[in-house]
Formats: structure tokens, C-alpha cells, sequence
């Protein structure tokens, strides 16, 4: 009797092997949870991978999708930590999010040393996909180079010919300086310098102060988060637009508005990948997320761990494997298709293909309320809105 | 005119007058950190977070009860004063009697509770403050534009740092104070109250963080991590001006404000560690800082 039992648990076992495989896929969304970029992405993007695997069904489809999450406090040092420990003890397969460029190009590299995946949502150095570009990467949301085509070309176009740069001291901020400049120096304009201050930071004055010293027409902010919130309420204080200077947010957040309020930043002009209010599908997710968040509206880097994670697990299914090769080749042959951004592709260098938007800040009067704040000024087609592949010097396309 | 290292007077005239600005903000909390200090002996590192509460108290008085900024002026520092109060009966009364490290490390962690609990209700991107409409708008002063708002932080921390030198230097109170300081059993015997002084002391100088807070709600993002960021400034501020000096800390966090001002024209990238640097300097040449008695 004992035996018969036996036999028929391990038939019923084999059974079910060969109707399903299982895998186990490990997800880290690595981010800043504490400081100047937590409301960007933090909380916000582990929400957003967990929607994406429960929306995907992974437990259905043979797919055991577990989500870890970390605070990299937006120190190399002490992301490269974390990433190391997740890669080598804790069997993470795949690393999301990584705002701060600094803490992202470290998280790149040690991605590819230990062959596993790095879904780039929230950094912005174009050079993910440029010199430091890896065939472990996809870098989904944007970059500095789609950030300086949009906003830079945009002001040059209304004539803001002339600029001055205050920009955050670290690899992001030099990235979208360096990007932003030769877009301005190749449409015809030029730049009369630039003021790199400490990051974070608190006081911009005497920074503004410089940049309305500087008589340039556009003075363009080369930060992000908080740092961007402080530099244009300071800005709106010290009279820069009311000068005639104008003021360009060259990586403004949703969540930067909702903290400034319209009466400060009407009338910015910004690039994104994504708003909640664009169609049907963004509507209907953002509605969802809001109420997992908190009540805050997603940011397109949430957006993107949305849609990134999706991507990957549909790779996973499509390859029945987690090996790090085979699911980069599957995500970069498969075109992509998420409810966020629509359909795209992952080109050779990792660089994620996408439509990007021009966004003008909307006036107080304008607003139905609450997260109603921006109003769509142009489309720019994706094979418009990112860098071309030969331009970028990474080395895998060579 | 002149022109010193290819910067013209007038950005160099503009960037000093915004350095004493931002000295302004060192100064009163330093103030309050000198104050509590000498006559607690605490190091009181909630300081940045109740410099952060005073920001959100005049946010919370405009939103949830409509009252303006001229009336959160004068309103919350008290209310934030009163909190500290709690704080030192509850909790730090106990610690006197231990070393420095113990007040230091419960200090830290309920700066540590409250800027967390305002975390998890705010987030971290901050609530807009608008500048009442007497704040709105500034001068040309021919080198710099001068916003009101700015303007008005020089003035009024002035105020308040002369007052608060001048109520414990000067008078028969601030006597009570000092001698406190110097032997409260002493003090005790001559029948004046001296756990009663010390809590209120307590409170004053956590009141003057909720000033500066409020100061600080029309200019800077109004956000939980904002003391965070002030707080080492303003420790190494009161380490160079000599712990517990009053006038020292006053002095120091205008220089320091100052210097941190001109490091921003001529080398901006250095202006985060300046201050750090001097502090590191004086510890070198005089250990006790630069207003300080040695022991």
C-alpha cells in the first residue's frame, strides 16, 4: 500500500512538471526611498513591479515572481553594495528602477560582471546606451539626450538662443549639461556658461543670481527632484522670468508640479515619456496606482517599472527560462507593447523606443484640479526622440 | 571698477548680501542650539527636525485653518516650543545626569521618528507655501535684485538673535540663566526653580528652530528632509563659534554665510565642504572654537 502511494505521488509530480514549468524570477527595485527622489520613484516603483507581475498573471502562466526592494540613498557606493549582495547571496535576477545616473552606471556595470539584468527606469545619462552601454541593460524611460532634443530644441526654436546652465554636480547633471549644450551649439545658439552646484542642494540664489548675471536668455536647470522644485520656486522669487529670462526645467516630474503648484510653475515646458492623462489604458492605470500610492498619480519612471517588468516577464514566458542572455535577446527581438507606452521596440544598444512628449505646464485657471497639469504641446515621434544608434559610441554596435 | 579674479563688484556685492541671508538661517538655529547647550549640555540634534516642524506648522495653519503667514510668525514657534517642552519632560530630563552622547543619541532618533512620521503622511517633494503678498515681489538695489522675502529673513532673524543676546547677556533673567549654568545646585539653593528654567530654556531654543522654519516656509520647498540638510551646517556652525557661546554662534553663522557665499562665485562646487573645512581648521588652532572658553 505504502508503495502504490508512492508511485502515484510521483507520477502526479511528474505529471505536473511536464504540464508546467515553474520558474522563480527574484525582482529588486533598487531607488531612493528617503531622500530627494523617493516621491519620483521609491514606493511608487514597487508598487508599479508588482502591479506589473500581478497584471501579467505571472502565478498562472508557471511564473513565481518575488519583489525585494532597497533604499540606495542615491550613494554609488552604497547602491553598488546593495546590487552586489542581491546578485551574489539573495539570487536576484533582475535589478529595476535605479534613479541617480552616478548609483545607475555602477548598478550597469556590476549587472553585466554577474550576467544578470538591469531594467534602467529611472536614471537619465544617455551614456547608459552610449560609451557605457552594456548587453546586460535596457534602458526603458528616457535620457538626457531625449530630455535636451526636446526641451533644448523647443526654447531654441522661441528663441532662446542664448543659455546658462545650473546644473547638479554629479554624472546626470553633467550628462544633460554636455547633451543640452550641443543641441543648442547645433541649432544655432550658444552657451555664455554654466554653475554646477552641490547635490543635493538647498539654497539656489546665489546660483540664479549668476545665471541673471549672465544676460543668457534661457536659463536652463540641469537637475532633477527636489533640487529642481527649490531652483524654480527660488527662481519665480528672484524675478529670473519677469527679467525676461526664460526659466527651462530640463527634467521636470509631474510630482516636482504637484509640490510647486501651478501658481509657480505655469508655463514650464517639459519632455516626458509618459502622463497619466494621456489616453483610456494610461487613465485606467493611473487610476489603480493612485490608490496603491498613496493618492499620487504614477511618474513616468514608475511608469516605466510598470512596463519594463511586463516586457521582461513576457520575455521569461516566451524563452520558458530566466537565463540572462536568452531574455535580453527575447526583450530586444520582441517589440514591445505595454497600455503605458504603447508599442515600441528595444533597440541593439538597450535604448527602449518610444514616443516622447513636449509638455507645457497648464495655468492655474486651466487646472480641474489635483494632478490636471499638463496639456500636450508636440509629439515627437520615437525614431525622433532618441539619439541615433551611430551617434552614441556604444560599443556593442560597433 | 575694480574687478577682483574677473568677478565685477556687483556680483560680488550681491553674493555677499545672499550669503548674509543664508547666514541669517544659520545663525538662529545655531542660536538655539548654543542656547540649549549651555544650559542643558544636550546636544540637541532634533533641532533640524523642529526647524522642519515649524515649516509645516505655518503650512498646516494656511491650509487647514486658513490663518496667513504674518499670524504663523508668531503663532507656531510657540506651539513648536511647546513641543520641545514635552520632549524634555518626557524623555530627555532623564539623560542629564549621563554623558553627552546619551542626550546626543536620543535626540538623533527622535529626529530620526518625527522627520520619518512627516515622510510617510507629506512625502519627500514638498507642499507649496505662497509668499503673502507683502513678501512678494523686491528691490533693485543696482548690483542685485533683492526679493522682499529675503529681505525680510535678514531683518528679522537680526531681531530675534539681538533679543535673544540681549534677554540672556542683559538682564535679571538671563542672569539666572547663566548662573544656572554654571552651578544650578548653587542656583537651586537660592530658591529659583532651576528644572523649571531648564525646560523652558529648552523650549525657547527649540522655538527658535520653528522660527527659522517659518522663515524658511515661503523660500524653500516646505518638506521633511529640509532640516536634514540644514542640521550638519548648522552643528559645524556652532563647533567653529565655540559650543555654547551665544554671541559666538550669532557671529559665526553670519561669517560663515558669509564665506559659504563667496565659495559659491569662485569655486561652487566646493561651497558644500567649505564650512566643513574651516570647522576642521579651527578645531586644529583652537579646539574650544573660535568664541569658546576652554574647560
Amino acid at each position: 500500500m505504502k508503495k502504490m502511494g508512492f508511485i502515484l505521488a510521483s507520477t502526479a509530480s511528474l505529471l505536473m512538471a511536464g504540464a508546467a514549468y515553474a520558474t522563480d524570477v527574484k525582482i529588486g527595485v533598487l531607488n531612493d526611498r528617503s531622500g530627494i527622489y523617493a516621491d519620483i520613484a521609491g514606493e511608487g516603483s514597487v508598487i508599479a513591479a508588482q502591479m506589473a507581475a500581478e497584471d501579467f498573471k505571472a502565478a498562472d502562466k508557471g511564473i513565481n515572481v518575488s519583489i525585494v526592494s532597497a533604499d540606495h540613498q542615491n550613494k554609488p557606493d552604497v547602491g553598488s553594495n546593495i546590487a552586489r549582495q542581491w546578485y551574489d547571496t539573495e539570487n536576484v535576477d533582475v535589478i529595476a528602477d535605479v534613479p541617480t545616473s552616478s548609483v545607475a552606471l555602477a548598478v550597469n556595470e556590476i549587472t553585466k560582471e554577474k550576467n544578470k539584468i538591469f531594467l534602467a527606469s529611472g536614471p537619465a545619462s544617455s551614456d547608459l546606451t552610449g560609451k557605457a552601454c552594456s548587453p546586460n541593460t535596457v534602458h526603458w524611460t528616457y535620457d538626457t539626450w531625449a530630455l535636451a532634443n526636446g526641451t533644448g530644441s523647443a526654447m531654441v526654436a522661441q528663441g532662446g538662443d542664448s543659455w546658462f546652465f545650473v546644473t547638479a554636480d554629479y554624472a546626470f547633471g553633467h550628462a544633460l549639461e554636455r547633451d543640452t549644450s550641443a543641441v543648442v551649439e547645433a541649432s544655432g545658439g550658444k552657451v555664455l556658461g554654466a554653475v554646477r552646484h552641490p547635490f543635493p542642494g538647498q539654497d539656489f540664489s546665489s546660483f540664479l543670481l549668476q545665471a541673471q548675471g549672465s544676460g543668457a536668455k534661457v536659463v536652463g536647470l540641469a537637475n532633477a527632484g527636489g533640487d529642481t522644485i527649490n531652483a524654480v520656486k527660488q527662481a519665480s522669487e528672484f524675478g529670473i522670468t519677469q527679467g525676461g529670462q526664460s526659466l527651462a526645467a530640463l527634467l521636470m516630474f509631474i510630482n516636482d508640479v504637484h509640490a510647486l503648484g501651478l501658481d509657480v510653475a505655469q508655463g514650464l515646458v517639459l519632455t516626458g515619456a509618459f502622463y497619466w492623462d494621456m489616453n483610456d489604458q494610461t487613465r485606467e492605470f493611473s487610476a489603480r496606482f493612485q490608490e496603491r500610492n498613496a493618492g499620487q498619480k504614477p511618474s513616468m519612471i514608475e511608469a516605466g517599472v510598470y512596463a519594463s517588468v511586463l516586457h521582461y516577464l513576457k520575455a521569461v514566458e516566451a524563452v520558458g527560462d530566466k537565463d540572462a542572455a536568452k531574455v535580453m535577446a527575447k526583450m530586444k527581438e520582441m517589440p514591445t507593447d505595454d497600455p503605458l507606452f504603447g508599442k515600441g521596440t528595444i533597440r541593439a544598444d538597450g535604448r527602449k523606443l518610444h514616443d516622447m512628449y513636449l509638455f507645457r505646464v497648464k495655468k492655474p485657471e486651466q487646472s480641474k484640479g489635483a494632478w490636471d497639469y499638463f496639456e500636450t504641446v508636440a509629439t515627437i515621434p520615437a525614431d525622433k526622440a532618441f539619439r541615433p544608434l551611430a551617434d552614441g559610441d556604444c560599443p556593442l554596435v560597433k | 571698477m575694480f574687478e577682483l579674479l574677473g568677478i565685477p563688484p556687483q556680483v560680488l556685492f550681491g553674493q555677499l548680501l545672499l550669503g548674509l541671508i543664508n547666514g541669517s538661517f544659520y545663525a538662529v538655529l545655531s542660536l538655539g542650539l548654543a542656547v540649549i547647550f549651555g544650559l542643558l549640555n544636550i546636544i540637541n540634534f532634533t533641532h533640524g527636525a523642529q526647524y522642519m516642524l515649524g515649516a509645516f506648522g505655518a503650512w498646516m495653519l494656511l491650509n487647514y485653518l486658513g490663518v496667513g503667514y504674518w499670524w504663523a510668525v508668531f503663532i507656531v514657534p510657540p506651539i513648536v516650543g511647546v513641543t520641545g517642552i514635552v520632549l524634555e519632560r518626557l524623555l530627555i530630563r532623564r539623560l542629564y545626569h549621563l554623558d553627552h552622547l546619551y542626550g546626543l543619541l536620543l535626540t538623533f532618533g527622535m529626529a530620526l521618528i518625527i522627520v520619518g512620521f512627516f515622510r510617510q503622511f507629506f512625502g519627500v517633494s514638498g507642499l507649496p507655501y505662497p509668499p503673502p503678498p507683502l513678501l512678494t515681489g523686491g528691490h533693485n538695489l543696482g548690483f542685485m535684485y533683492l526679493p522682499n522675502s529675503r529681505a525680510w529673513v535678514i531683518f528679522a532673524s537680526l531681531i530675534v538673535c539681538l533679543a535673544t543676546w540681549f534677554i540672556i547677556e542683559k538682564t535679571r533673567l538671563g542672569a539666572y540663566l547663566r548662573a544656572a549654568t554654571e552651578n544650578p545646585t548653587m542656583v537651586g539653593a537660592f530658591g529659583i526653580n532651576v528644572p523649571l528654567l531648564v525646560t523652558l530654556t529648552y523650549g525657547f531654543g527649540v522655538a527658535l528652530a520653528g522660527f527659522a522654519g517659518v522663515l524658511a516656509a515661503p523660500i524653500y520647498a516646505v518638506n521633511p528632509n529640509m532640516g536634514s540638510d540644514l542640521i550638519i551646517v548648522v552643528f559645524a556652525v556652532v563647533v567653529i563659534g565655540g559650543m555654547g557661546s551665544i554671541l559666538g554662534s550669532i557671529l559665526t553663522g553670519f561669517g560663515l554665510g558669509l564665506i559659504e557665499g563667496l565659495t559659491r562665485v569662485f569655486y561652487p562646487e566646493g561651497s558644500a565642504v567649505v564650512i566643513f573645512v574651516i570647522m576642521a581648521l579651527v578645531l586644529l588652532v583652537k579646539p574650544a572654537g573660535l568664541f569658546g572658553r576652554s574647560a
